[in-house]
């Protein structure tokens, strides 16, 4: 895509949030608002994903992992703690770190794409069950409980800075999220256009020519593993805010097979499908849910199906090619004629 | 005179690798000094890939051992081998076919440069090879010749002190042919080279020496002239060529 393109759209993204902070509020009511707040929240959740996925070429069927620690973190911080900042930092350091341990025996191990896949899967299902068997007053770190599968309620929510006794209001929640989804936004794309980036990018592409340039591939996608362990955590953080609830369920299949469900549909390789995916999906499940009547897992099933097999790019680089073609009509990019080839 | 050059560029002592049994590579004592052009040759099966992969670390030898001025990279990442100055062009275009001409070659320009420096140094290559009309293309979309021309480029952009070659003529027009012989004579400028080549009059346009490759071990090493005077050569290289050549104008 040219230059003009993509200024164009940095711009249009930062419009449309900088629409979502100050307009939107005053247009719906609080409930949309609040579910709004998961909208957003889950998509910094599907940017982690579609950074290390779609750029990074990793398949992390366990994101749900580096989520569900970046919430536990947050909450049994926050109890201990008693004022969110400090909280908030572990709820993003913890999980970095662990999908730095993670990542180092795996790609120092050379797995390969489908082991890392079940790998990180099986550590998302092993940290489900772990959680889930803490029920009862002997499992607490400090002052928390860690509830098994009850989980843990009454979270203290996000603060001003410094201060507990100021406690951020829903409305300020839903910009907070918002303006966090954007910074995210930003400095992936940041991230992609320094050298570290297009390293990674050029990692996905062909690993083994990186390395015959003399670039370590096993740092650089380390490195991607760690900053998409590190938004992830962050969104769980924001998760465990939202509802000032946090369970098990969290580490769950459901949970873990969603956020890639989000990806595909919005598209691999680009990061505003992912955020594109995230919304629709979770608005059609909602709609369902209050529909009622309809499985929505039965549906989601569906809807993954009929993408893989119709929209197999997803919709943003489909929508994309549309585009391209309607204002360059005779040029097929993906058939140029072969020159004296062998 | 600093200390390292004092050793050969390349040497490997009875550098060999057995695959379940199968001795790919063996017994190979090989020298290469700093700026010189060699090409390989050999049938096909002779162990001449698997010889490049030895020196860039993708294989690790089962007996003997590779130093890089006098440096044995044996156990070495392939990664840390490519920072010791070598660089490979392998058999088949190795590159990075989403992203675009520029993208590839800047990647490697960047490795060792500033920013600054890098762009321009990545111009540069792309200017040497004539790749500059196709720069924003992507390398996916481009002839195999091309992207052939984009290997090189990734492969010269870091300056590397040995550039491998496999088989660069493969699949070109006899033009094509002309322009990467006159290109390696000028990367040859900067870099020695090592070139695996079936393509004879190709040789006869850029080698001096030549090192004859069969069954994994080297079957003689001297002059191009000689080289292909030489019986033993005949018999198991060019007489095969020769015999398949009769069979297609007999047939």
């Amino acid at each position: 895509m040219s230059t003009f393109w993509n200024r164009a759209g940095l711009a249009a993204f930062g419009l449309a949030a900088l629409a979502a902070v100050l307009v939107l509020p005053q247009l719906v009511e609080a409930f949309t608002l609040m579910e709004l707040t998961v909208y957003v929240v889950m998509s910094i959740l599907a940017l982690s994903l579609g950074f290390i996925w779609g750029f990074g070429g990793i398949l992390c069927f366990g994101q749900a992992a580096f989520f569900g620690l970046g919430a536990y973190t947050y909450a049994v911080a926050v109890m201990n703690l008693g004022d969110s900042t400090g909280a908030v930092l572990l709820a993003v350091l913890i999980p970095a770190v662990f999908a730095a341990v993670l990542g180092y025996f795996m790609f120092w191990g050379r797995i390969s794409d489908v082991y890392l896949g079940v790998i990180t899967l099986t550590v998302s299902l092993i940290l489900f069950n772990l959680v889930n068997s803490t029920a009862g007053d002997a499992y607490r770190i400090g002052s928390a409980p860690l509830g098994g599968f009850n989980g843990i309620p009454s979270i203290p929510t996000l603060n001003v800075p410094g201060q507990p006794e100021l406690v951020l209001d829903p409305l300020q929640m839903f910009q907070l999220c918002v303006v966090t989804l954007a910074l995210v936004y930003y400095g992936l794309r940041w991230l992609l256009a320094s050298r570290f980036g297009r390293v990674v990018v050029a990692i996905r592409e062909n690993e083994r020519r990186v390395e015959l340039l003399g670039y370590d591939a096993r740092k650089y996608k380390l490195g991607a593993f760690v900053v998409g362990g590190a938004v992830a955590g962050l969104a769980g953080c924001l998760f465990a805010n939202w509802g000032a609830f946090v369970s098990p369920t969290i580490f769950g299949l459901a949970q873990s097979a969603q956020i890639i469900i989000w990806v595909i549909v919005g598209g691999v390789g680009t990061l505003i499908g992912p955020i594109v995916g995230c919304f629709l999906i979770q608005w059609l499940t909602s709609s369902l849910g209050a529909f009622g009547g309809l499985n929505a897992n039965l549906v989601l099933g569906v809807v993954l199906v009929a993408f893989v097999l119709l929209v197999p790019r997803g919709l943003v680089p489909t929508g994309r090619a549309l585009l391209a073609r309607r204002r360059a009509p005779t040029v097929r990019v993906d058939r140029l004629p072969e020159t004296k080839a062998a | 005179m600093s200390a390292k050059e004092n050793f050969h560029l390349v040497q490997t002592r009875g550098l060999g690798i057995d695959f379940g049994g199968v001795k790919a590579v063996q017994g190979v004592d090989f020298t290469l000094a700093d700026g010189e052009l060699r090409c390989v040759i050999g049938p096909n099966g002779a162990g001449k890939s698997t010889f490049f992969k030895l020196l860039t670390g993708q294989y690790r030898p089962t007996h003997g051992d590779v130093a890089i001025r006098g440096r044995s990279i044996v156990g070495m990442q392939t990664h840390e081998i490519a920072r010791l100055g070598v660089g490979i062009k392998t058999q088949v275009p190795s590159v990075f076919n989403g992203l675009s001409v520029r993208e590839n070659v800047w990647l490697s320009a960047r490795r060792d440069r500033p920013p600054r420096l890098a762009n321009e140094a990545c111009d540069d290559v792309l200017e040497r090879l004539e790749l500059t009309g196709v720069r924003d293309r992507l390398v996916g979309e481009l002839s195999h010749g091309q992207r052939q021309w984009v290997e090189l480029g990734l492969v010269i952009a870091t300056d590397p002190a040995l550039v491998l070659l496999d088989e660069p003529a493969a699949g070109m027009s006899d033009e094509e042919v002309e322009r990467t012989a006159e290109l390696i004579r000028r990367i040859n400028q900067r870099s020695a080279l090592i070139v695996v080549e079936h393509d004879m009059p190709f040789i006869k346009m850029i080698a001096k020496t030549v090192t004859v490759f069969n069954r994994g071990q080297v079957l003689m090493e001297d002059t191009v002239d000689r080289v292909l005077a030489d019986e033993r050569v005949r018999d198991v290289y060019l007489g095969k060529q020769l015999h398949a050549e009769l069979a297609r104008q007999a047939a």
